[in-house]
C-alpha cells in the first residue's frame, strides 16, 4: 500500500458542549507547527449542549486548504451521529471511534480503530473524575498522533499555547495524549495509508480567526467607539475587541481613548455608532443578518446624513433567522441598496483573515474620507474559524480623517463654510464636530431634506442637487476602495469571478480545471462595491466569465449585471448556498455545468478561440496600494 | 475663536458668557400658534441664557414628530442632530461620547418615548446619560393627524380615532422604574416651574427626564383630557415651589422634612435648588416616596408636578470610561495607533 502523506482531510464527530475543540484545535495546530499547510473548520449546531457537531481538519502539501466533500480519517464520539460518521468515511479510510459505543461496523472497505477512551482516562488517577470526560478527547489526539504521524513536540506547543503556558492542564491533558499514543502503539495495526510528515510550507505564517483579526485592525485604524449587540457568527469580533483594546490602547495615566457599549439591540448598536461617527470618532458596529436588518433605518440614515461609519456583517445563511451557525454570502444585494429611496452602500469585501485585519483599519479611512457608511462583509467560515495567514502587517500609510474643519480653520474662513456644499467637485463635502467651539462652525444634521447649509428645506431643486452630489461622491469612491487582485492566468479563455471567503475552493478549482479538464481559467477576487476599473478590464476580457457566490440567487452575478449590462449574456452564475464551506469540488462541477451548456451555445469553440485571441498577456498579481 | 469676552459697563443684557439673549435663539417655529412646545423652546432659551452657558458646549438632540422639531427653534449656535422616530438616546449616547465635556439637552415627544422608542428611552435612563431629556407630552400624534399615543388616558374619545381603551403609560414612572436619577413633571403652562425646573436639569449629571405636559392646540384640546390647558390648568398639584439659584458653596440635603420646610438639594455643578415642600412628607431623593406620589396621583386623576425624583451622586456614563482629558475626538494618530513594535507582539499571539 502505497503511502499518502499530507493530503487527507480528518472529520471529529462529537457532541456539542463536550469540550472536543480543545482537542480538535490542538490537532489543527500542531499540523500547522509541523509546517503542513492546513485548515481547520467547525461545522456545529446552534446549540449549547447536546447536539451532534463535526470538526473538519484538511492537510494538503500542496496548499489547498478549502473544505473537501471526502474525509478519509473519521473520528467517532458521538454515538448519536456515529451511523452517519461510519458511512462518511472514504473508501480506504480510517475510521477511529470511543469503543463504549456499541454499535455494529457494517464496514469492511475501511480500516476500523476502537480507542478505549474511557479506560485510558480513568487509569490515570491524577484526573479528577469530574475532568475526565474533557480530557477523554485528548485520547483521541494522542492515538491519532501515533497512527498517522502528528508530532508529540508540536503537541506540547499546541497545548501551551491553549493554556498560556499554564502547567497544570498542559501535562493533564499532555499525559492523556501520550497515554493515548502508547496504547496505540501496542494495541493496533496500521491498515490505512495516510501520513503526515514535516514540511516548511507555513513558515513566516500565523494562525488566526477573522473577527479577532477584524478587531485588531480596527485597533491599528485608531477605533475610539463601537457599540453592538451579540449574535452568531459576529459577536466573538466585538468580544475581541474588548480582549485587544486594554493592553494595545494602555497609556501611562490609565485613562481610555476607546469606548466599547453593548446596546440593547442591534437598533441602539448603530444608533450609538452614528451619534459617535458624527461627533469625529472612528466609530463601528458588528452584526450579522438579521441585526443588520434592524439596522436599516439607521444605515439609511447615516448614507444620507453622509455620516462615517463602519459596519462589520459577519454573514450567516438567512433569510430569517435561518441556519444561524452557518456560512453564506447572502447579504451582498441587500447590503448594496440599503435603506428605503435611492441609496448605493460601499462596500468592502475581504477575502482572507489577512485582509480582515488590513480592512479593518482602512475601513475606517475610507468611511471618514467619503463621509458614509462602509460595510465590510465577512462570513461565518472566514470569522470564526481559524485560517493560515501571512502576518499582520503594520500600515504604511497614515489616518485618513478626511475632510474636517477645526476651530482655527473655520476662524480662517471667517465662518464661511457649508456642511453640504460640493466646493472641491467630488462630491464631498467638509464637516466639523460638536466640542468644535467657534461659534459658526456648528450645523443641524437631519434624515429630512436639507440644503447646502443642513436647514431644513422641501424644494425640489436642492432634492435634486444633493441627490446628484450623492451618486457623485459614489462615483468618487472608486478611487478610495481596494482594487481586485488578479490570478492571472495565461492563455486563460474563461474568467472567474469570486469574492469574499471563496478564495481557496474556487483557486483549487481553477487548478483542477487546468490540470484534470484542460480549461485555463483566470480569476479574479472582487475586494469592493463599487467596481474599480480593473473589473470593468476584466468582464470586457473574455466571453464568459462565472460568477462564484455562496447563495441562491447568484447576487454579486445581480450587481455585474446591472453594473456591465452590455456583457450580460457572459456573466454565467455559479452561485449555492447550503450553509457549508465552499468545496473546490462544487465550484468546479458548477463552472463544468455551465461552461458545456455555454460552449454549445457558441458551437463548442468560438467563445474560447476569441478570448483566446484577445488575453495573450500575463498579468501580475495586483494589490490596491491606496 | 471671535467670541466677545464681558466687559466692564457692558450692556445689562450680556450675560456671564458675554453673550446676548438673541446669541440663544434659534429659526422661527414651524408649530402651531399656541403649540405648548413652543413656549417650552422659549424657556429652554432663557434658562441657558440665564445660566450662562455657551451654546456650543452644549449639544441638541431630538426623534421625529412635532416635539422633535423643536430644537431648530432654539440655540442656532449648537450642533444639532434631529435623527430617526424613537432613536434619539442612541443617536445622542455615541455622540456624548465625541466630547464628553458637552451637555445633551434632548427634546422627545410621547409617541418619540412612550411608543416606539420606550426600550431606547428606558435603556438611556439605566445609563445615566449626560443629557436632559425633555417629553413634550400631548397624548395625541400631531405630524400625522390626530391619532393616540401610549400617553394618552383611557377613554378619551378622539375624532376618527374613536375610544381609547388602553391604560396610558406614565413617562415619569418608567423613567423611575429604570433608576434615573432626575425625574420631574411640568405643565407647559406653568412656565416658571418649567424653567426652574430646566434649570435643575441643566445642572444635573447624569440623565434629568423631564415630562412636561403640553398641549396640542389642534388634536387633543378638549376640556376633559389630561393634556389639555383646561384639564392642567384644574388638575395641576404641585409637589413643591422650586427656585433656582447661582452656584455657591454646596448645601447637603438633609434627611428628614418637616411640613412647609425648605429644602435644598445640591447639584454636581455645585449649584442647588430650593424646594418648597407642600407635602410634609415628601422627600424627593426617596425613590420609594416618588413612586408612591406617582401612583397616588394616578388613582386621584391629579398631574403631580415638580421635582419627583433626585439621586446626585451617581456618576454620568461618560464618567464610567474612565476616558482621557482630551475630548476623544481631538485625539490624533498618535494617541490611536498603537506603536509599530505592537504589531510583532500580536503576530506572536497568533498561533
Amino acid at each position: 500500500m502505497d503511502k499518502v502523506v499530507n493530503d487527507f482531510s480528518i472529520i471529529v464527530g462529537t457532541k456539542n458542549g463536550s469540550g472536543s475543540s480543545t482537542a480538535n484545535n490542538t490537532i489543527l495546530r500542531a499540523i500547522f507547527k509541523m509546517g503542513i499547510p492546513v485548515s481547520g473548520k467547525n461545522l456545529f449546531p446552534s446549540n449549547i449542549q447536546g447536539l451532534p457537531t463535526w470538526y473538519t481538519i484538511r492537510a494538503n502539501k500542496d496548499g489547498f486548504t478549502a473544505r473537501r466533500e471526502e474525509q478519509e480519517i473519521v473520528i467517532a464520539m458521538n454515538p448519536d451521529s456515529f451511523a452517519r460518521d461510519l458511512a462518511s468515511v472514504a473508501v480506504g479510510g480510517a475510521f477511529y471511534y470511543s469503543d463504549d459505543i456499541r454499535q455494529p461496523i457494517t464496514r469492511a472497505d475501511i480500516a476500523v480503530y476502537p480507542m478505549p477512551v474511557k479506560q485510558i482516562v480513568r487509569s490515570d488517577p491524577s484526573i479528577p473524575s469530574d475532568f475526565r470526560d474533557l480530557v477523554g478527547n485528548m485520547v483521541y489526539v494522542g492515538v491519532l498522533a501515533q497512527m498517522i504521524g502528528l508530532d508529540l513536540e508540536k503537541i506540547y506547543a499546541a497545548l501551551s499555547f491553549h493554556f498560556k503556558g499554564k502547567q497544570k492542564p498542559i501535562d493533564m491533558n499532555l499525559n492523556t495524549v501520550k497515554a493515548g499514543a502508547e496504547w496505540a502503539k501496542a494495541n493496533l495495526e496500521k491498515k490505512d495509508p495516510f501520513y503526515l510528515e514535516s514540511m516548511n510550507k507555513t513558515d513566516g505564517l500565523i494562525m488566526a480567526d477573522g473577527n479577532t483579526a477584524a478587531a485588531i485592525g480596527s485597533i491599528f485604524g485608531g477605533v475610539q467607539f463601537t457599540a453592538w449587540y451579540p449574535i452568531t457568527p459576529a459577536s466573538s469580533l466585538a468580544e475581541a475587541l474588548n480582549d485587544y483594546l486594554p493592553s494595545l490602547r494602555k497609556r501611562e495615566d490609565g485613562k481610555n481613548t476607546y469606548a466599547v457599549i453593548q446596546a440593547e439591540d442591534e437598533l441602539a448598536a448603530i444608533g450609538m455608532a452614528i451619534g459617535a461617527g458624527w461627533s469625529g470618532l472612528r466609530s463601528m458596529t458588528s452584526t450579522s443578518g438579521p441585526g443588520l436588518s434592524l439596522m436599516t433605518e439607521f444605515a439609511g440614515l447615516a448614507y444620507y446624513a453622509e455620516i462615517p461609519i463602519v459596519v462589520w456583517d459577519v454573514q450567516r445563511i438567512g433569510p430569517s433567522t435561518g441556519l444561524p451557525t452557518r456560512t453564506s454570502q447572502g447579504d451582498l444585494t441587500f447590503v448594496n441598496a440599503i435603506g428605503h429611496g435611492d441609496t448605493q452602500a460601499v462596500i468592502l469585501l475581504p477575502g482572507s483573515v489577512n485582509e480582515c485585519f488590513e480592512f479593518g483599519l482602512r475601513a475606517f479611512d475610507v468611511a471618514e474620507q467619503l463621509q458614509t457608511p462602509v460595510f465590510v462583509l465577512s462570513d461565518l467560515d472566514m470569522g470564526m474559524n481559524q485560517w493560515m495567514s501571512k502576518p499582520f502587517q503594520y500600515p504604511d500609510t497614515a489616518m485618513q480623517r478626511g475632510k474636517v474643519l477645526w476651530d482655527k480653520d473655520i476662524e480662517e474662513l471667517k465662518g464661511n463654510w457649508a456642511r453640504y456644499l460640493d466646493k472641491d467637485g467630488d462630491g464631498i463635502a467638509y464637516r466639523t464636530f460638536p466640542g468644535n467651539r467657534h461659534p459658526m462652525s456648528s450645523y443641524f444634521t437631519r434624515g429630512t431634506g436639507h440644503d447646502e447649509n443642513a436647514r431644513y428645506t422641501e424644494d425640489s431643486a436642492m432634492w435634486v442637487k444633493n441627490m446628484d452630489r450623492l451618486k457623485k461622491k459614489y462615483e468618487t469612491a472608486r478611487k478610495y476602495v481596494p482594487a481586485p487582485i488578479l490570478y492571472t492566468k495565461p492563455e486563460a479563455t474563461v474568467g472567474i469571478i469570486g469574492f469574499g471567503s471563496t478564495e481557496a475552493a474556487i483557486l483549487e478549482a481553477v487548478h483542477q480545471l487546468e490540470t484534470e479538464h484542460g480549461i485555463k481559467a483566470e480569476f479574479l477576487r472582487v475586494r469592493a462595491i463599487p467596481f474599480t476599473q480593473e473589473v470593468t478590464d476584466f468582464v470586457n476580457k473574455y466571453d464568459q466569465v462565472f460568477v462564484v457566490e455562496q447563495n441562491r440567487d447568484g447576487q454579486l452575478n445581480q450587481i455585474l449585471t446591472v453594473a456591465y449590462p452590455e456583457k450580460a449574456v457572459s456573466f454565467k452564475s455559479v452561485a449555492f448556498g447550503d450553509g457549508m464551506p465552499a468545496s473546490a469540488k462544487w465550484v468546479r462541477e458548477g463552472i463544468l455545468a455551465k461552461y458545456a451548456a455555454s460552449a454549445k451555445l457558441n458551437g463548442g469553440t468560438s467563445a474560447a478561440a476569441k478570448a483566446r485571441s484577445t488575453t495573450g498577456k500575463s498579468r501580475s498579481v495586483k494589490a490596491a496600494k491606496k | 475663536m471671535t467670541q466677545p469676552l464681558p466687559m466692564a459697563g457692558a450692556a445689562a443684557n450680556v450675560n456671564l458668557a458675554g453673550l446676548v439673549k438673541n446669541d440663544y435663539r434659534g429659526n422661527p417655529s414651524t408649530l402651531c400658534q399656541g403649540c405648548g412646545h413652543n413656549s417650552i423652546s422659549n424657556q429652554i432659551i432663557s434658562v441657558m441664557y440665564e445660566m450662562n452657558i455657551v451654546p456650543e458646549n452644549v449639544i441638541k438632540f431630538s426623534g421625529i414628530g412635532c416635539s422633535s422639531k423643536s430644537p431648530t427653534y432654539f440655540l442656532n449656535r449648537s450642533f444639532g442632530f434631529n435623527s430617526l422616530h424613537g432613536r434619539m438616546p442612541s443617536i445622542a449616547t455615541g455622540a456624548l461620547f465625541g466630547d464628553h465635556t458637552l451637555k445633551g439637552i434632548g427634546v422627545s415627544g410621547d409617541g418619540d418615548t412612550a411608543s416606539i422608542g420606550m426600550g431606547q428611552f428606558k435603556h438611556v435612563v439605566r445609563r445615566n446619560l449626560n443629557m436632559v431629556y425633555i417629553v413634550e407630552n400631548n397624548g395625541v400624534y400631531g405630524l400625522t393627524k390626530g391619532q393616540f399615543s401610549a400617553t394618552a388616558e383611557k377613554g378619551l374619545s378622539l375624532k376618527k380615532q374613536g375610544f381609547n381603551q388602553y391604560m396610558p403609560v406614565d413617562i415619569c414612572m418608567e423613567a423611575l422604574a429604570s433608576n434615573a436619577t432626575f425625574v420631574a413633571r411640568s405643565f407647559a403652562g406653568n412656565p416658571k416651574q418649567v424653567k426652574e425646573l430646566l434649570k435643575a436639569a441643566m445642572a444635573h449629571n447624569g440623565i434629568a427626564v423631564l415630562d412636561i405636559i403640553s398641549p396640542c392646540v389642534t388634536f387633543n384640546n378638549q376640556d376633559n383630557a389630561y393634556h389639555s390647558y383646561a384639564w392642567g390648568k384644574d388638575h395641576e398639584e404641585p409637589l413643591h415651589d422650586i427656585t433656582y439659584i447661582a452656584p455657591r458653596n454646596e448645601i447637603i440635603l438633609e434627611e428628614e422634612m418637616k411640613e412647609g420646610e425648605i429644602r435644598e438639594v445640591s447639584l454636581h455643578d455645585g449649584s442647588i435648588i430650593i424646594l418648597k415642600n407642600l407635602d410634609k412628607d415628601y422627600n424627593p431623593t426617596d425613590r420609594f416616596e416618588a413612586i408612591r406620589v406617582l401612583a397616588e396621583a394616578q388613582a386621584n386623576d391629579w398631574l403631580a408636578t415638580g421635582l419627583i425624583y433626585i439621586q446626585t451622586d451617581k456618576p454620568s456614563l461618560t464618567d464610567t470610561y474612565n476616558l482621557v482629558n482630551t475630548p476623544l475626538n481631538r485625539l490624533e494618530e498618535a494617541d490611536l495607533r498603537p506603536a509599530p513594535d505592537m504589531i510583532d507582539k500580536i503576530n506572536a499571539l497568533m498561533f
